[in-house]
């Protein structure tokens, strides 16, 4: 396996009292070493669903899972939605790590930051206490926390917010995992803050060639720092393809209406937003259809019917960027990158 | 960390006033003569006076007060002459219907009461703290369906009826706990017939409360279970069993320590259906007949007593607290 | 020039609090806001931009007098309304609106939609040409909400629904200003983007004046005629949109600037960007001289010792003793 992830065709699906929620629907994605791919969509697409699948967080009990989540560590490769949860375990913070959205609530309130660093190391280094604290300054300072000595002994509440994420990324890469997961990691940060600490992964990516998987639902994030992007809507992914390719000639009308309803700064503030009509539709029982048909403009453009009753595939001319929709993509590829074009000039 | 207990010290006292203050003028508004309560069948109004005089009730409210408080650090004379006696310090009154020094009781009946109390609590935090977690780790499955029965029945049966039922079934019907007739035994005396003494007022005491703890401690390690540090160490790669009991468990540490002071603090001030039941001559039951007697020297001390063992206990459970959760830890 | 229909002058907000230092309480003030000055003329949208804990909120909320300022001046229409009396208020009330950031907690659950938007009709004791029941439709209709809806409870309505209920609510009684504190920020882009038109088109409809509160620039950008960027309940910078977006003079509204990820990724591959150190200081002890001298790249020893007034600099407002 070259990838460091392959997910493929992912579907998670929530039994509830009101009907089956299908959270995640066919999500397939790779990341390879040194790469950044990011997943973005709104509130409930099923970006979070996603990313905790990936290190088998879910409770198997109360959740369907099907497909494949290839995972790989040096020669071999492990599937997390088949592997025994012991086999995770030992690929949880080791192989892949995760940050995640709220760093206030993220760390254990009652141990010093310094014990929680080094627990990451001592699950997968037994016995190897001394090793441990060391790694766990090392990696304190190298997330730039000044006087990691002196601060590892301190609490949680002692930290800003910044500081707090900081500590959950150095805590990430105890083990100098091969891949990281990063979900929402600046969404709870000012800005001022996430440009720190954006800067603080890309540096932390050169040095140490790990693949990052970013979920995120700010598409300025995603055009600063992802190589590649998946974009996801109603628990589905719409479209998917190199970072330039979603910006600039977007396929999927989704990609096209979120582009556009984004206000620019540096345009003109007298204009109207390009807001997409309606909201995003209940996750129970999806009909079987295009998920984005009611708020679509385009329909008029697919062969009749189709949208409403026929769901697309992810698919596209180059392997590289695919999308899901009935309108001819030949169609969809010049109007769209023409509408950017308009809506930046 | 000094002047804080100092400070709460300070405040410990003008409470533990306060309360001596509302006892006595509660007291003093009843409507009966405390003298003529104290003497027997056989009584004239001459010894009435007699005995006004010789306890003090005869001189005025404040002086009484006063001569109570003194007593306490200097120890109090009663009577004069060849019927004089000495309550020692710290005497906390003298009890007419016992003809004894009220700190004499309290010597007999604090260790009954504070055994009960200690035996009862171990049995209660050990079954309601396991039963809880047990429940939580198996949400929905049998343990919990078990742990919730438990509750069930032991929040809604009240202790006299549990109580009757062991002593009735267990003691007398079955025979499997002996009756015991000695009386206290100290556990290093002979520990069978102190454990015999005490098991089945433990357990009655203990189901209640187990109850409780095993509703609460289920209810915070689920909540505990949902926390978002819960599920980062998990994606450490820390088994289950770390997560439960090293991280859940730390965060249910807290409350759980704030909750048991507190409710050890209150039976110190006395069990009194436990102890009635079990015929167990302590602190509750000593409160109680004076109560009926009219006895204001031992509700007096009683009361006292009771307060200050919760005013000590919130004490500590503050100071424990502040060790147990760095967030409230003084600096 | 006219006359301008909200003044604001030195405004403070200090919220008195306590800190344990041993055993003793130290008590303190938290300099929520401290001397803030604009004016909002009519029919003008002023964007109130900055990081979280900087004073936006309560800035807007002691301008209409939700919350007693601790000083300063607030002159509504020639008014000066800063130690006017509660009962005095009220009719102004009618006058002055609030939009609140969380659609979620901002309606009370238990009230019908049609209650919770003919509330200011009945706290006003007005009734509108027509009754009350087909005002309250019309508003329903113009923010773009289904009339038939009248009897549904808030949690029936998505984020973005709540949000046009809370609106219609705000203009029920054609107010001259609304505050509106973070309207959007908790709505996702494609629904954002929905309630941005509609504010600005009842505002061009009205001629009402807005305080928009915001920390997302972009939208400030796009709605607002001016802006000014706070910092520890501070104005750094006050200036035409334009001007303040194409030729920022404060260093904090530059780093600000630059720190905003555009969807642009061959712009920014290639953008410079000024990465403050540290995190905002604590308003309770806000730093000597320059409050934002502890993360600002131009300091020199003036900014630690002198406070930089708000200037002219160019075309805008700047309080900075190095401006750009
Ligand atoms: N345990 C669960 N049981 C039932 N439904 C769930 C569960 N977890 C998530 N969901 C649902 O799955 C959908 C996707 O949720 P998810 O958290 O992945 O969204 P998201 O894209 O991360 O959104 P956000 O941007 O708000 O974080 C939501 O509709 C959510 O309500
Ligand atoms: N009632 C209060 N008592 C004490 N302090 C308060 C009170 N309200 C606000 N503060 C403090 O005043 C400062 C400014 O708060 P405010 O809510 O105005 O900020 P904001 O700019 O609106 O932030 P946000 O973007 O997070 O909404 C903060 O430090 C806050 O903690
Ligand atoms: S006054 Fe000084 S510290 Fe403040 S912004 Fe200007 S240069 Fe920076
Ligand atoms: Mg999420
Ligand atoms: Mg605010």
């Amino acid at each position: 396996m070259k990838n460091l992830l392959e997910i493929n065709d992912l579907k998670v699906t929530f039994p509830t009292n009101d009907g089956f929620v299908n959270a995640v629907d066919g999500v397939s994605l790779t990341v390879a070493p040194g790469e950044t791919v990011a997943i973005v969509g709104e509130s409930g697409s099923g970006k979070t669903v996603t990313s905790l699948s990936v290190i088998g967080l879910h409770n198997p009990k109360v959740t369907q899972i099907s497909g494949s989540i290839m995972v790989k560590d040096k020669d071999e490769s492990l599937d997390i939605v088949s592997a025994p949860l012991d086999k995770i375990r030992g690929y949880r913070g080791r192989v892949v790590s995760m940050i995640f959205q709220d760093p206030m609530s993220s760390l254990h309130p009652y141990y010093k930051i310094g014990s929680q660093l080094a627990e990451a190391y001592l699950v997968h280094h037994p016995g190897k206490k001394e090793a441990a604290n060391k790694k766990a300054i090392e990696m304190l300072e190298l997330v730039g926390i000044s006087e990691p000595q002196m601060r590892a002994r301190e609490y949680p509440h002692q930290f800003s917010g910044g500081m707090r994420q900081r500590v959950m990324i150095a805590m990430a890469l105890m083990n100098d995992p091969a891949l990281l997961i990063a979900d929402e990691p600046t969404t709870a940060l000012d800005v001022t803050v996430q440009a720190q600490i954006l800067q603080l992964l890309k540096d932390l990516q050169k040095k140490s060639n790990m693949g990052i998987l970013l979920i995120t639902h700010d598409l300025g994030v995603v055009a600063q720092v992802a190589d590649r992007v998946s974009v996801m809507y109603a628990g589905r992914m719409v479209e998917q393809g190199d970072v330039d390719d979603i910006f600039y000639s977007p396929h999927a009308p989704y990609t096209l209406g979120l582009l556009k309803s984004v206000p620019k700064m540096g345009a003109k503030n007298s204009e109207r937003l390009k807001a997409i009509p309606g909201q995003p539709p209940s996750l129970i029982n999806l009909p079987k259809a295009c998920a984005f048909a009611p708020r679509c403009e385009y329909t008029s453009l697919a062969p009749a019917g189709s949208c409403e009753s026929v769901r697309p595939d992810l698919i596209g001319v180059t392997e590289s960027h695919k999308s899901r929709c009935h309108v001819p993509e030949e169609k969809r590829d010049k109007l769209f990158a023409a509408e950017i074009k308009g809506a930046r000039a | 960390m000094p002047r804080f207990v100092l400070r709460r010290a300070y405040f410990a006292v003008l409470t533990l006033l306060l309360v001596s203050v509302v006892v006595y003028g509660v007291f003093s508004i009843l409507p009966f003569d405390p003298a003529a309560l104290t003497c027997g069948q056989k009584c004239t109004p001459a010894i009435v006076e007699a005995n006004r005089v010789k306890l003090g009730f005869d001189k005025p409210l404040w002086e009484q007060y006063w001569l109570f408080l003194s007593g306490i650090f200097l120890g109090r004379t009663y009577g004069a002459g060849s019927a004089e006696f000495t309550c020692p310090a710290p005497s906390f009154g003298y009890s007419f219907n016992e003809n004894m020094c009220v700190s004499d009781m309290l010597k007999e009946a604090l260790p009954i009461t504070i055994n009960l109390a200690i035996g009862a609590f171990i049995i209660w935090i050990i079954v309601g703290v396991g039963l809880g977690l047990l429940a939580a780790n198996f949400r929905g499955r049998w343990p919990d369906t078990i742990s919730t029965v438990f509750v069930l029945l032991g929040t809604s049966m009240p202790t006299f009826v549990t109580g009757l039922f062991f002593l009735i079934y267990v003691t007398i019907k079955w025979k499997i706990v002996p009756l015991s007739l000695s009386g206290y035994i100290s556990l290093l005396d002979d520990p069978v017939k102190y454990f015999q003494y005490f098991i089945l007022p433990w357990i009655t005491l203990a189901i209640l409360y187990a109850a409780f703890y095993t509703r609460f401690t289920r209810a915070t390690v689920l909540e505990t279970l949902g926390e978002d540090y819960i599920r980062t160490a998990r994606a450490k790669g820390l088994s289950e069993r770390v997560v439960l009991l090293k991280h859940t468990m730390r965060a249910v540490l807290a409350p759980i320590t704030t909750s048991a002071g507190l409710d050890i603090a209150g039976l110190i001030g006395g069990a009194i259906i436990t102890e009635s039941i079990f015929n167990l001559p302590g602190l509750g039951r000593m409160t109680l007949q004076a109560v009926y007697e009219f006895d204001l020297s031992v509700v007096l001390a009683t009361t006292i007593l009771a307060a200050t063992v919760v005013i000590m206990m919130n004490l500590i459970v503050d100071i424990a607290y502040g060790y147990l959760d760095p967030r409230v830890r003084m600096k | 020039m006219s006359t301008p229909l909200l003044s604001v002058r030195n405004l403070q907000k200090y919220f008195p609090t306590s800190r344990n230092v041993g055993f003793k309480k130290q008590k303190l003030q938290v300099k929520a806001v401290d001397g803030i000055s604009f004016d909002l003329m009519k029919g003008e949208t002023f964007g109130l931009v900055g990081e979280s804990g900087c004073g936006k909120t309560t800035a807007g909320r002691t301008i209409l007098k939700l919350i007693e300022p601790t000083a300063g001046e607030i002159i509504f229409e020639g008014q000066d309304i800063t130690k006017l009396r509660p009962g005095l208020m009220t009719p102004l009330r009618s006058q002055m609106q609030i939009i609140f950031q969380d659609p979620f907690s901002a309606l009370n659950p238990r009230q019908t939609v049609g209650k919770i938007i003919s509330a200011p009709f009945e706290i006003q004791k007005v009734t509108p040409a027509g009754g009350v029941r087909n005002e309250v439709s019309a508003l329903m209709e113009r923010v773009g909400l289904n009339p038939e809806h009248y009897n549904r409870y808030p949690h029936e309505f998505s984020g973005g629904q709540r949000q046009r209920i809370g609106i219609a609510r705000a203009i029920a009684l054609k107010p001259k200003l609304i505050v509106a504190d973070e309207p959007v920020s908790a709505l996702d882009v494609s629904i954002q983007a929905q309630v941005i038109n509609l504010i600005d088109d009842l505002q061009k409809a009205d001629g009402i004046s807005i305080v928009f509160i915001a920390h997302n620039l972009s939208v400030v950008q796009h709605i607002s005629d001016r802006v000014a960027v706070m910092y520890l309940g501070k104005i750094m910078e006050l200036a035409k949109t334009e001007d303040l977006f194409t030729a920022p003079h404060h260093p904090y509204t530059t780093a600000l600037l630059s720190a905003v990820p555009q969807p642009d990724p061959r712009g920014e591959r290639n953008r410079e960007r000024i990465i403050l150190k540290g995190d905002l200081p604590s308003p309770i002890n806000p730093p000597a001289g320059c409050v934002f001298n502890t993360r600002c790249w131009k300091v020199q020893e003036v900014c630690r010792s002198k406070t930089p007034e708000l200037l002219t600099v160019g075309k805008s407002q700047v309080a900075c003793h190095f401006p750009e």
